[in-house]
């Protein structure tokens, strides 16, 4: 596609207007209707683009090709729905849509104006939602970072002007000074979304006062935290919004270049992200003399292979110079000496995509959400036992107990909440106890979790908080870089320990020991990475105490998922029906025809199979 | 600048950071991946010390000094750490000391020594065979407390790039050239890895098993091979007349660089084909004679063959294995005896 330069203000504002008459989003216009199937990772994990396929068969047979139009966009939130979509104009939210839905779809729907009740979201008892703003789980958020994600076709510069794309950079570049730019970003509150939550404009501050003709903006695109999805979601749904979000930060620093630092299994990030580089790059929202001011500025994509240690800043800045991904020593800082010993600064996805919306609306309307300390919304990726798993938006502050129950829809299978664990191998453990304390900073913080990048695993009685500990340390001590020895070393001989507590061959000594590590890897590693790897241990440790002794002393798992501290037994229910022993792998269950049987505990692996098929309920799992 | 540590002020320079302010105070403070030539790095974590208005505790070898800096270096906690990384790093390897040639010479055993360290309390990994597969340098994974020095120096000294780490975490490993047995590899056998190697990790083939550290006499001397001069250190075993090893000297220009003739070859001043008398080829046969014989014979024959075919017909040839005096005589005689310039040398730089 040809894209015409765009040299003045008043250009945008002509091509915004005209493209906002024929947004996808509305239906393009009369005539015309449009489908927007999400095309986010999860989505498409699930079938979107077979669905897309057989949407556009029916179109076709059903004589509404020219009529309609299939938009992709980015992701809508309730990935475990997926594939789901939105009928343009009266904003229609169908889930779950298989091949064999798009016939009726068209003919029911886009035909005869029939809801297609069954593809629809089911609100209490059941009962039919069909219209996207009446949804509990999006009517309760609050999108600023995603908010054309699922809106906007994603590719499109025009659809993302019409949405008032780059109209913060526009304001900016004609009529605020950097030092006014990085002050809206201080008067709005932001901090960063990476996971620190250090104050954006005091970085940008500190990055600006350092005198060098050349400096860096970088975006950590890396996003490695197990679970966590936000960046890419932003990045595969609504690109541009980082490349103005980045152009800003370049102009309030003073740069005119900056890199992209994205993981290579994010291949469809990637591909969108410069789509919209080239796009801007054509209309002349990145290069020379942006909007005919003396503002140059030019974005590249950097691949990183995917090791965790490489969102750490320093480690970062090495991976694009080309070298190991290990942290440096700070200081110095990168807004000193960071890429090629350049002043640099480095800001998240998630930070950089409210930029645009802070200086476009203004730093007081963003603090006009959030907490005293915590302004404005945070992404939430949601996962584990929730009944609704997806990417969700709210104001810094919102209650544990909101999300999960109010907008996740509650714990699966109506069990009972546990804890959430929460900011990934870096964070910790929320119990039930705290379910109505808000999510900010420093109330994470002070019960031992973090804000993190936002990773929310739910979990019911059926999760170990041992085990939970374990796995963690297991990823830590894999994604370790080997740089220091306390956390090279370190975290193998926590996971160990954990291991050893799950085998039930731990004693009280190893969990002193356990405590004495996390407490050095704690204090003395170089990095984030070791710093923080501890606290999923410290924290468990600070709120289920009891399970840990338990697994030592009493040799018990309560959730029953430790396989060595786990016993199936037959009870006195069993009808000597022979299922069980026909199913068991190791032939570990004997007994005769109609009587009860047994299971010989030395042959058992602990598979479960003998529960799974057991009709009478006569295998209990101990 | 002033700085107050463990409660005392000292003078330190600007720019200084806090380990070499204390070092050059006298100030102990344990250190092990640091190294002058190759500077603080922050990896081995063990001289983490507490900076008043500093959060967490700091490494001493990263961070530099500040007017009025107040710092402890040793406190129960610090050593409860430091305690623990060297015990971790103990128990990642086998140390036994008992058989190793660093031992009496190694900044792990010391560090361990001075924090009462015993044994290793965690379980220890299988053992790993050593690598003998070149000619001078053996590796012995099992005693590489991954610090980087060697790495360091190969890629930013030496310039040789053949080594590296490998792989992550507790799998991190020294590698020369893509893993492979240091025979095979670029390595040009300098040995400054295993001048850097505070530990028994990188240690030089030919001394193995031929004396302790404490027992050899450590005499300075320049290298015999080339004009540039290296300082070097020859480790002597008195009892046997035998050099057991060379090091670089880290104090001289050379900064303890040596190449692979200067640290290696050194075999050759016990070499019993060493000529150890004068001798004259007499009717077709060496025979020993007397200096005075085999001088006079020696000046007879030139002054006859010069006089005969003028001084041009003679040229002189300085050996790098002897002294520079000795050289010096040489070309002074070619020159002002003979009377030409045909003066040459095997290392002519
Ligand atoms: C081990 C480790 C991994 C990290 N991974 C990420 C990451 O994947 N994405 C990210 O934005 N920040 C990550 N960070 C935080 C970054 O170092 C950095 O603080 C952040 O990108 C700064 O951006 P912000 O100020 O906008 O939050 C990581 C930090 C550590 C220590
Ligand atoms: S803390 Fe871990 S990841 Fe960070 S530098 Fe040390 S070894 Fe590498
Ligand atoms: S390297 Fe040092 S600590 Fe290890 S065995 Fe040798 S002397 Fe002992
Ligand atoms: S071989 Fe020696 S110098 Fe090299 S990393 Fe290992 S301990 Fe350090």
């Amino acid at each position: 596609m040809n894209i015409e330069r765009i040299a003045s203000i008043s250009t945008l504002e002509n091509i915004r207007d005209k493209a906002r008459a024929s947004s996808p989003e509305n239906g393009k216009s009369e005539e015309q209707e449009a489908v927007l199937l999400c095309a986010g990772g999860g989505c498409i994990a699930s079938g979107a683009y077979a669905f897309k396929e057989a949407l556009q068969s029916a179109l076709n047979s059903q004589g509404l090709a020219d009529k309609v139009t299939i938009i992709e966009t980015g992701c809508l939130g309730p990935c475990a729905q997926g594939p789901v979509c939105v009928i343009g104009r009266d904003k229609t939210y169908y889930q779950g849509l298989q091949p064999t839905d798009a016939e009726e779809l068209v003919s029911s729907h886009l035909k005869g104006n029939q809801i297609v009740e069954r593809l629809t979201w089911k609100g209490e008892g059941e009962k039919p939602v069909p219209v996207l703003a009446d949804i509990e789980f999006f009517k309760r958020q609050t999108k600023i970072v995603l908010r054309n994600c699922g809106r906007i076709v994603p590719t499109s510069l025009q659809d993302y002007i019409a949405h008032d794309g780059y109209a913060g950079l526009a304001k900016a570049l004609t009529s605020m000074t950097p030092e006014q730019v990085i002050d809206e970003v201080r008067i709005s509150g932001l901090r960063g979304r990476g996971g620190a939550g250090f104050p954006t404009h005091i970085k940008w501050t500190f990055t600006r006062n350092s005198e060098d003709p050349q400096k860096y903006i970088l975006c950590n695109a890396d996003e490695g935290d197990p679970g966590a999805y936000m960046d890419r979601s932003v990045l595969e749904g609504d690109p541009h919004s980082i490349v103005e979000g980045m152009a800003l930060g370049a102009y309030a620093i003073g740069s005119s270049k900056g890199y992209v630092y994205v993981r290579a299994e994010y291949p469809l990030a990637i591909e969108r992200l410069q789509i919209a580089i080239d796009a801007a790059r054509q209309a002349g929202l990145l290069g020379k003399r942006i909007l005919d001011t003396d503002f140059c500025f030019d974005v590249e994509i950097r691949m990183g292979s995917g090791a965790f240690v490489c969102g750490e800043e320093t480690a970062l800045i090495n991976s694009i110079e080309g070298k190991r991904g290990e942290p440096r020593p700070r200081p110095p800082f990168p807004a000193v000496k960071g890429l090629w010993q350049k002043p640099s600064c480095l800001n998240n996805v998630e930070t950089f995509a409210n930029i645009p919306a802070i200086i476009h609306r203004g730093g007081a309307w963003y603090a006009g959400m959030g907490t005293e300390k915590s302004k404005g919304t945070k992404v939430f990726a949601l996962a584990g036992a929730i009944n609704v798993s997806g990417l969700v938006e709210v104001p810094i502050g919102a209650k544990l107990r909101e999300i999960i129950y109010d907008i996740g829809g509650g714990i699966k299978g109506g069990g009972v909440f546990k804890a959430a664990q929460m900011g990934g191998p870096s964070g910790g453990c929320i119990p039930a106890a705290h379910l109505d304390v808000g999510l900010d900073y420093e109330t994470l913080q002070s019960l031992g979790a973090i804000m993190g990048s936002g990773g929310m695993i739910v979990m019911d009685e059926h999760s170990c908080m041992v085990d939970v500990a374990r796995f963690f340390l297991e990823f830590t001590q894999d994604e370790s870089c080997g740089k220091c020895v306390p956390c090279r070393e370190g975290t193998k001989r926590m996971q160990a320990i954990l291991t050893k507590i799950c085998a039930g061959e731990a004693s009280m000594e190893d969990l002193d020991l356990l405590e004495d590590l996390a407490s050095t890897v704690k204090s003395t590693s170089l990095c984030g990475l070791g710093q923080t790897a501890p606290n999923p241990v410290l924290s468990t440790l600070m709120h289920f105490r009891d399970e840990y002794v338990e697994h030592i002393t009493d040799r018990k798992c309560r959730a029953h998922v430790c396989p060595a501290l786990v016993q199936f037994n037959i009870n006195d229910n069993c009808t000597g029906c022979t299922l069980c022993a026909r199913r068991c792998p190791v032939q570990a269950i004997s007994g005769e025809k109609k009587e009860k049987h047994v299971i010989d505990q030395s042959l058992c692996i602990k598979c479960g199979a003998c529960l799974l098929a057991c009709k009478f309920e006569a295998v209990d799992k101990q | 600048m002033n700085i107050e540590l463990n409660g005392k002020i000292y003078e330190v320079e600007p720019g200084q950071t806090i380990l070499e302010a204390a070092r050059s105070h006298g100030v102990y403070i344990p250190t092990l991946c640091y190294h002058a030539k190759t500077g603080g790095v922050g990896k081995c974590r063990v001289c983490v010390v507490e900076v008043e208005g500093m959060r967490g505790i700091v490494t001493a070898c990263t961070v530099q000094v500040g007017e009025d800096m107040k710092i402890v270096t040793e406190s129960p906690s610090l050593r409860k750490h430091r305690k623990m990384v060297v015990d971790l790093l103990l128990s990642a390897g086998h140390h036994d000391c008992l058989s190793c040639a660093q031992c009496g010479n190694c900044e792990l055993q010391d560090v361990a020594y001075s924090l009462g360290l015993t044994h290793p309390s965690f379980p220890q990994p299988e053992r790993k065979p050593e690598d003998l597969s070149s000619e001078f340098l053996v590796f012995d994974e099992t005693k590489c407390i991954q610090c980087g020095r060697c790495i360091q120096g190969d890629n930013c000294t030496v310039i040789n790039d053949t080594l590296g780490f490998a792989y992550r975490g507790a799998d991190t490993k020294v590698s020369f050239d893509h893993d492979l047995p240091i025979g095979s590899s670029s390595c040009v056998q300098c040995g400054e890895c295993v001048q850097l190697c505070p530990t028994g990790a990188l240690t030089d083939k030919k001394a193995r098993g031929l004396g302790r550290n404490w027992e050899l006499e450590k005499v300075n001397t320049t290298c015999p091979y080339c004009g540039v001069g290296c300082q070097m250190t020859l480790h002597v075993d008195r009892k046997q007349n035998r050099i057991v090893r060379v090091t670089g000297r880290e104090d001289a220009f050379n900064e303890g660089m040596l190449c692979v003739k200067g640290r290696y070859g050194y075999d050759f001043p016990s070499s019993p084909k060493r000529l150890t008398h004068p001798m004259i080829r007499k009717n077709g046969v060496l025979e020993q004679v007397s200096w005075e014989e085999a001088l006079d014979y020696t000046a007879t024959r030139i002054k006859e063959i010069v006089d005969r075919d003028g001084p041009d017909v003679f040229s002189a040839f300085g050996s790098g294995r002897i002294t520079n005096e000795n050289n010096y005589a040489i070309q002074k005689f070619t020159r002002a005896v003979i009377g030409t310039n045909n003066v040459d040398h095997c290392a002519r730089t």
